[in-house]
């Protein structure tokens, strides 16, 4: 083949390709944009995975929304998403601007989805759609979105971390009730290790849980992530101090196993249902623990412990699962009337009942079935004594990365290596490094 | 190379076919015409299918990839990537700033792919040719064997993968049970699928899977190999050592070639193994290139950035395959000759 | 089938040796060289598969505590719970069309392909067999999203639902085996005597004619190869089905990470469920091996 001619048959390749590209590369989502009633027979619902499994929330889920097609008319085809893929798959939706009607997202994610406007913003107007805004509770509300923009989303479920622990442990070692401090926890926790039993279980494989703690006890040393300007401030001393003390859990004070710094499926539940370990700082565990042979009656709920002599101080994000529909729906109006059904009274009570976290929204909160042990913590840690994670849009972003540093400072510490203030900083440092702008 | 058309469509002006570049001027429009322009067409209409689908499913997508590196695409562009600004060579100069934190988290991550890569590659040969050639004597039980040795390539990588995870986990998994219970090894259980150890894990996970393949391909290129060489060289009174060094490792040669080649870019490419294996979060000591591209694009939110990464990925494969097959097939070409 | 297609298989497939002959026996230190590898290649292999089939075969609490070699007792409840944990069987189904599907209609375009880039000379064939080639070098995430994009724009234009639907995971999955396919059958009819077709041309067959009634008679085992080749890699695809599926339509690489709850890992219904995917794949692949072996020593290996 002689030259000219395969430099010709180039040309025309690349010709029909740049054709082709024109065409797409610039069409990111362009063809359908913001909402429409194009639609108005059904919906489309991703459903976060709340209960024990994808299957479990199928149960739990679609009785309710039968309920809702009776009175509307308005089929809902449902898909319960692992929180594995959950935000892989929105943002290839918000990107394509394909996905669901209406759609569940962790409410640490709130801001970052904000600034990408692929949901549609819950102003006063649409708030009124549903009842009003006053209806639910302020922090979960402000735990929605960057402060003075309207939210993202709405809130759907409500949770908060609190310290769970095996009373018939607790008993056996003579101790009389839970720690308060993280002096008194240290104490408790060393009194209950031994015999390859040991004080606490960790989730130390797992990023989102490793950040979760790392932005608690940052807390209660006085710092925060990111700054006003939502600059991050991964690796000031506070957030050193606070990601060390979680560390030391495994670390220093090896009151929890070494193997926990591999732990990602939730084995820490499992070692506390059975007697592996004391004690686990979890949100909402009551409805896990059952399915696991651990009655009510054999495990206690307490706040996590504060700093000594600390009052007030913040122990537990504004955790929380948040309901949102898709700028790109096809049926606005039934994407409306469905977020007032999921945040009804009477559903907020079914849901949230069963998922064993507390409603968001104030007339359900009344329930009695709200009103035990475990809900009664968990509903006064929220509203007394957590904090919302940081709303900005990178939030996202600190969880992998922070999460991610501390898993692998985990598995330091579990290798033996000694984990010091030293090291922590410099991953955090590296994390912080590695957030875009 | 020869083929079944005409000595005339050889010349430079072949018939033009399915392309644009129109009739050739030299020839007579009478003589395009005639009934070689269906021939002529013919190629490109049996091509027709797969290029069409390798143009939407893979160069397009590619392309636009392409594109996308040279833009800033965070969470605020990603539902109108037209109007994500350009940035030029930003991302690129971000990825390759090695000074940087990113620039350096992928320096080491390519570092461990290569590692990784040579190493992984290197012992699915090894056992690859080992095995085969060991085994071209027909034995007792050598097909049972031979089975046994390509189950593993033929199982889905998830459930192979799944299987590993399950028997590397520290308190309850099968390695730790004989090393440190059974064998009493190590004083303390190991970890496997954290720290430092997930390097060797995952290199004896992705052996296990390749290495059968490797298997599988020198198994047939034996096959190839004439039996009067043997004979010959049997005459000759050479043993069976020599034998292998003199007949067969030479005759393996050109498989050789393109065998590495492909195992090399599908283990430095290798996303499925690591990812099941590992999660999200892949520790340091095993976070392939892919990974924290996958990282760096979706867990981010930095598309460009990723895609930066992606296409000086590949800008590397592309070069280290066209030296390989250079080196090589100039050896090979001077050995034919 | 012509008689002299499969004269010419048949000769193809007698004469490699399948065994070196060596007059005398071999010595000791291969023979020992020979046990030792093998030994611990047959324990590598093996090792993994008894844990798969043991585990499936344990109760629960054998693999959430302390491993063990010898179940405590046996029981086959996992394999009856499996279907009931995650709908199985529709993810079964789901793999099942999306790979056949896909490998079908792969190997048809290959079989096109690989004919005209084995048969013609034409402008461009370079460009297309390194471009094509060279696809395979692309990490999957490059393109991951802009396909995704891209599927989603040609649903909104022509209506035809790509995203989340199977026919867009078998467009895919088609795609990415067809560079090495074509390039394993470019090899194998490469191995074909031009004379058969040239004789089904003489004959009066058209090229196509003579592509169905010559060549891929003739390239049976090179065409099984690739079949073998497409199906498990649409099986075992991981990345692009997390993607591009939904509920009704997930396939079986992402469906398996249901036994992974909230409360615990049911692992001895995963390695039940491991089992009973790979049985297919597994199966086919060994009853077929023999093809894979002639299709490769004809073919790519050459």
């Amino acid at each position: 083949m002689s030259r000219s001619s395969r430099s010709r048959g180039r040309l025309a390749a690349a010709a029909a390709l740049t054709t082709a590209l024109t065409a797409t590369a610039c069409g990111g989502g362009t063809t359908t944009d913001g909402s429409s009633n194009d639609d108005p027979k059904t919906l489309t619902y991703w459903a976060s995975n709340q209960g024990p499994s994808v299957e479990a929330d199928k149960k739990i889920l679609t009785p309710e929304l039968k309920k809702f097609e009776k009175k509307t008319g308005i089929k809902v085809k449902l898909e319960v998403i692992p929180w594995d893929s959950l935000l892989d798959r929105i943002l290839a939706a918000t990107s394509s601007g394909q996905g669901p009607d209406v759609l569940n997202i962790g409410n640490t994610w709130s801001s970052s989805l904000q600034s990408s406007g692929g949901l549609l913003p819950w102003n006063k107007e649409n708030f009124e759609k549903i009842g009003g805004r006053d209806r639910f509770e302020p922090s979960a509300v402000a735990a929605a979105g960057a402060k003075g923009e309207p939210p993202s989303a709405v809130p759907l479920y409500s949770l908060s971390y609190a310290l769970y622990y095996n009373k018939e442990m607790f008993e056996k070692a003579g101790i009389d009730g839970p720690p308060k401090t993280w002096k008194e926890f240290d104490a408790t926790a060393k009194k209950l290790t031994s015999d390859g039993r040991y004080g606490v279980a960790v989730e130390g494989g797992n990023p989102v849980e490793n950040a979760h703690h790392a932005f608690i006890f940052a807390k209660q040393h006085g710092a925060d992530f990111f700054d006003a300007e939502g600059n991050p401030t991964f690796d000031k001393p506070g957030n050193v101090k606070g990601v060390k003390q979680y560390i030391d859990l495994l670390a220093n004070d090896k009151v929890a196993a070494p193997g926990n710094a591999e732990y990602a499926q939730n084995q820490t539940i499992k070692d506390v249902a059975t007697g592996k370990a004391a004690m686990m700082l979890w949100q909402a565990a009551g409805s896990t623990l059952k399915p696991l042979g651990m009655k009510e009656d054999e495990y206690g709920v307490a706040p996590i412990p504060v700093q000594e002599g600390q009052q007030d101080a913040v122990n537990s994000m504004v955790a929380g699962i948040n309901i949102a529909v898709f700028e790109n729906t096809d049926n606005h109006d039934g994407a409306m009337e469905f977020v007032k059904f999921m945040t009804s009274d009477a559903e907020q009570k079914i849901l949230n009942e069963t998922y064993g976290s507390i409603p968001p929204v104030k007339p359900a909160q009344q329930d009695a079935a709200f009103g035990k042990h475990e809900q009664k913590v968990l509903r006064e840690v929220l509203s007394n004594s957590s904090a919302p994670l940081p709303q900005v849009p990178n939030e996202s972003q600190f969880e992998t990365l922070v999460g991610t540093a501390m898993k692998e400072l985990f598995a330091d510490a579990a290798a033996g290596r000694t984990v010091t203030e030293g090291a922590v900083k410099q991953r955090l440092t590296k994390a912080q490094q590695q957030m875009q702008k | 190379m020869t083929a079944t058309e005409t000595p005339s469509s050889a010349a430079p002006s072949a018939p033009g076919g399915g392309e644009r570049g129109g009739p050739p001027a030299r020839r007579g429009l009478r003589r395009f015409l005639s009934a070689r322009i269906r021939r002529g067409g013919l190629p490109y209409l049996l091509l027709l299918p797969a290029l069409v689908l390798e143009l939407l499913i893979h160069l397009v997508p590619i392309a636009v990839g392409v594109v996308m590196s040279f833009r800033e695409l965070t969470n605020e562009y990603l539902r109108h990537w037209g109007d994500a600004p350009w940035r030029g060579l930003d991302n690129f100069r971000v990825a390759v700033d090695f000074d940087g934190s990113v620039g350096a988290a992928l320096l080491k991550s390519f570092g461990v792919t290569c590692a990784f890569t040579i190493l992984a590659v290197g012992l699915a040969w090894v056992l690859g040719a080992g095995a085969s050639i060991l085994m071209q004597d027909a034995f007792r039980g050598r097909g049972v064997l031979r089975a046994l040795f390509l189950t593993p390539y033929a199982l889905p990588v998830y459930a192979a993968v799944i299987t590993w995870s399950f028997m590397l986990q520290r308190d309850n998994g099968l390695v730790n049970h004989v090393f440190h219970e059974q064998l009493g090894l190590t004083d303390e259980p190991s970890f496997w699928l954290i720290g430092g150890n997930s390097f060797l894990s995952l290199v004896v996970v992705s052996v296990w899977r390749t290495w059968p393949f490797a298997f599988l391909i020198i198994t047939a290129a034996l096959q190839n190999i004439p039996r009067d060489l043997y004979e010959a060289a049997a005459i000759d009174g050479a043993g069976i050592w020599q034998q292998i060094r003199k007949i067969t490792l030479p005759s393996l040669r050109p498989v050789n070639q393109v065998l590495l080649l492909v195992l090399f870019l599908w283990t430095f490419n290798d996303f499925n193994v690591p990812f099941m294996l590992f999660g999200k979060a892949a520790p340091e000591a095993a976070n392939l290139i892919s990974l924290y591209i996958y990282k760096s694009s979706f867990l981010t939110w930095d598309f460009g950035t990723g895609a930066a990464m992606s296409v000086l990925l590949v800008l590397f494969l592309l070069l280290v395959t066209a030296g390989y097959l250079l080196a090589t097939s100039r050896k090979k070409r001077g050995a034919d000759v | 089938m012509s008689s002299a297609t499969e004269g010419a298989t048949e000769a193809r497939r007698r004469t490699p040796a399948p065994a070196r002959r060596s007059p005398n026996a071999p010595p000791a230190s291969f023979l020992w060289t020979r046990r030792i590898l093998l030994t611990f290649l047959a324990v590598f292999s093996a090792v993994p598969i008894y844990v798969m089939i043991s585990s499936s075969l344990k109760p629960l609490q054998d693999v959430t505590g302390k491993f063990r070699w010898i179940p405590s007792g046996l029981t086959i409840r996992p394999y009856i719970d499996i279907w009931q944990t995650v709908p199985l069987a529709k993810y079964f189904m789901n793999s099942l069309i999306v790979s056949l599907a896909a490998t079908a209609c792969s190997v048809v375009v290959a079989v096109f392909a690989a004919y005209a880039v084995s048969r013609y000379r034409f402008r461009g064939k370079r460009l297309f067999t390194v471009t094509v080639l060279s696809t395979q070098m692309f990490p999957g995430i490059l393109f991951l999203l802009p396909l995704f994009v891209l599927f989603v724009n040609i649903g909104n234009a022509t209506g035809i639902a790509l995203y989340g639907s199977r026919g867009g995971l078998i467009l895919t999955y088609m795609t990415f085996t067809l560079p090495f396919s074509i390039w394993m059958l470019v090899g194998y009819l490469d191995s074909i005597p031009r004379d058969l077709d040239e004789a089904a041309l003489v004959d009066g067959c058209g090229a196509v004619g003579a592509l169905f009634r010559v060549v891929v008679p003739a390239a049976v085992p090179g065409i099984v190869a690739v079949a073998v080749y497409s199906f498990m890699t649409a099986w075992g695809e991981v990345l692009f089905a997390s993607m591009m599926t939904n509920d009704v339509t997930r396939t079986l690489s992402i469906g398996l990470q249901g036994y992974a709850t909230q409360t615990q890992v049911y692992w001895n219904q995963v390695m039940a469920a491991s089992l009973v995917v790979s049985v297919p794949v597994v199966a086919g692949f060994l009853l077929l091996q023999r093809y894979l072996v002639a299709g490769l020593t004809a073919g790519a290996v050459k």
